[in-house]
């Protein structure tokens, strides 16, 4: 029940004075509630979770990751070809 | 799909393992609070391929699992009555009650019907005007916004046919309630990601302090739960107890406010009962008194529920980490996910049911 999806933000509207949006995870266009993402712009990524986006993707974030896993990935590399 | 599929990367999986193997020396004891974690470990097969060292134990994090018996039996009451039409999350129709669970309501005639979110429940009873709706407002902090937000539209949109029956809970008073206990064997968790994308994680580092226990905020893909597990393991070989944040493209330290305002205006702090494991102070949500003619529970007085667990089922040692779905002398035989004994083989987070599914 905890399970969120990111999806990219493709429309923003109101509907019922509640801020709401179309969402594509990968091709599947679903509407959900943007109330707690008020900062959401079109072209964002949202974790979606019961039709609700509950944060905003950080992409800055998300790369520094991946760079942190690469140094693993170069470390692992680096021991086997020892 | 972005943000999905470089955390499914088999050469980073394989890297990752490689450096929890060379970094552990001896065994531990992790918990996974979250059970979509549980299947996700499951599921990616990752179990198996972590060192022997460690032992994953599944935590209470499954929310179909802990919602009381009493609340299910209270439910089907109300479903059951010709005037409601009764929407929950999917998961909620297969769990046993004491006798029956809510689709063989729906089989004899109930309108029980599954909504993906609770707005969808709030627009049927704008739709419905003649019709009772009650919406089934169960989970953890994840769900508490969306559910929130509900009760928030239908008292917005005057709806007088629109009441919830809230089973809440929360992930932190939980995990003091298991590092409390004498059985207690967990030496570290994984804190669920998902919970900390709404509430944060500034609730963790008195918990990590307090029982001297590392607390990793982990999200969901395989790289996600091996960084997880990377972090905590690395912090146990080094006898430190900290808070660490693994899923930073999701969670930030103080989590998304409106999401948490909203909660705070509908909800306040109860004492709640968890299935299997009883009742644990302030760990759960219930409605404030100014939404309390949204309460189901009151606008439908269904009269005494006496409850009957199944004398097989061991859901409460299993949901504590306590044991493991395999010791369970029902696992397999009288309860399968065809004929569940006990929650934990229903639910797509029951550690039960991930056994099952992913033949351990």
């Amino acid at each position: 029940m905890c399970l969120g999806i990111p999806g990219k933000i493709t429309e923003i509207y109101e509907r019922n004075a509640f801020q709401m949006g179309k969402i594509d995870f990968g091709g599947v266009i679903k509407e959900v509630c943007l109330a707690y993402v008020p900062e959401a712009k079109v072209g964002d990524y949202a974790l979606i979770h019961v039709g609700f986006a509950i944060s905003l993707m950080d992409e800055d974030e998300a790369m520094e990751t991946l760079k942190l896993i690469k140094e693993v990935v170069d470390f692992g590399e680096e021991l086997g070809e020892q | 799909m972005k943000y999905i599929d470089e955390y499914r990367d088999p050469v980073k999986v394989k890297a990752l393992l490689d450096e929890i193997a060379g970094t552990i020396t001896r065994p531990w004891v992790l918990m996974e609070i979250c059970g979509g974690q549980t299947h996700a470990f499951l599921h990616h097969g990752l179990d198996d391929m972590l060192p022997k060292e460690l032992e994953l134990v599944h935590g209470p994090g499954c929310p179909v699992c802990v919602t009381p018996l009493e609340q299910i039996d209270r439910a089907i009451a109300i479903a059951s009555r010709p005037d409601v039409i009764f929407t929950s999350y999917g998961d909620m129709l297969r769990v046993p009650g004491s006798s029956v669970n809510l689709f063989a309501i729906r089989a004899k005639g109930g309108d029980v019907r599954v909504v993906y979110s609770p707005l969808e429940a709030v627009d049927l009873a704008a739709n419905s005007p003649d019709k009772q709706v009650v919406f089934f407002a169960i989970g953890f902090e994840t769900t508490a916004p969306p559910n929130a937000m509900a009760v928030l539209q239908a008292r917005q949109r005057g709806l007088n046919n629109f009441s919830v029956l809230v089973s809440h809970v929360r992930v932190p008073p939980a995990m003091e309630a298991l590092l409390s206990s004498k059985t207690n064997r967990v030496q570290a968790f994984l804190a669920a990601g998902h919970v900390c994308a709404v509430m944060g994680y500034h609730e963790y580092p008195t918990i990590a302090e307090k029982y001297h226990i590392p607390i990793v905020v982990t999200g969901f893909e395989p790289v996600d739960l091996l960084r997880g597990v990377l972090s905590a393991v690395r912090q146990l070989e080094a006898g430190k107890a900290e808070v660490e944040n693994a899923y930073e493209r999701a969670v930030t330290f103080n989590g998304n406010q409106p999401a948490q305002q909203t909660i705070q205006t509908i909800f306040m702090s109860v004492d709640s009962k968890w299935r299997g494991i009883g009742v644990i102070p302030m760990s759960g949500w219930g409605l404030r008194p100014e939404f309390a003619h949204l309460d189901a529970e009151t606008r439908f007085a269904v009269g005494e529920i006496i409850t009957q667990e199944s004398p097989l089922c061991i859901a409460g040692e299993i949901l504590q980490g306590l044991k493991k779905p395999l010791q369970c002398s029902a696992y397999g035989k009288q309860c399968t996910p065809q004929t569940p004994l006990g929650a934990p083989m229903v639910s797509a987070e029951g550690a039960c049911s991930a056994y099952y599914r992913y033949h351990r």
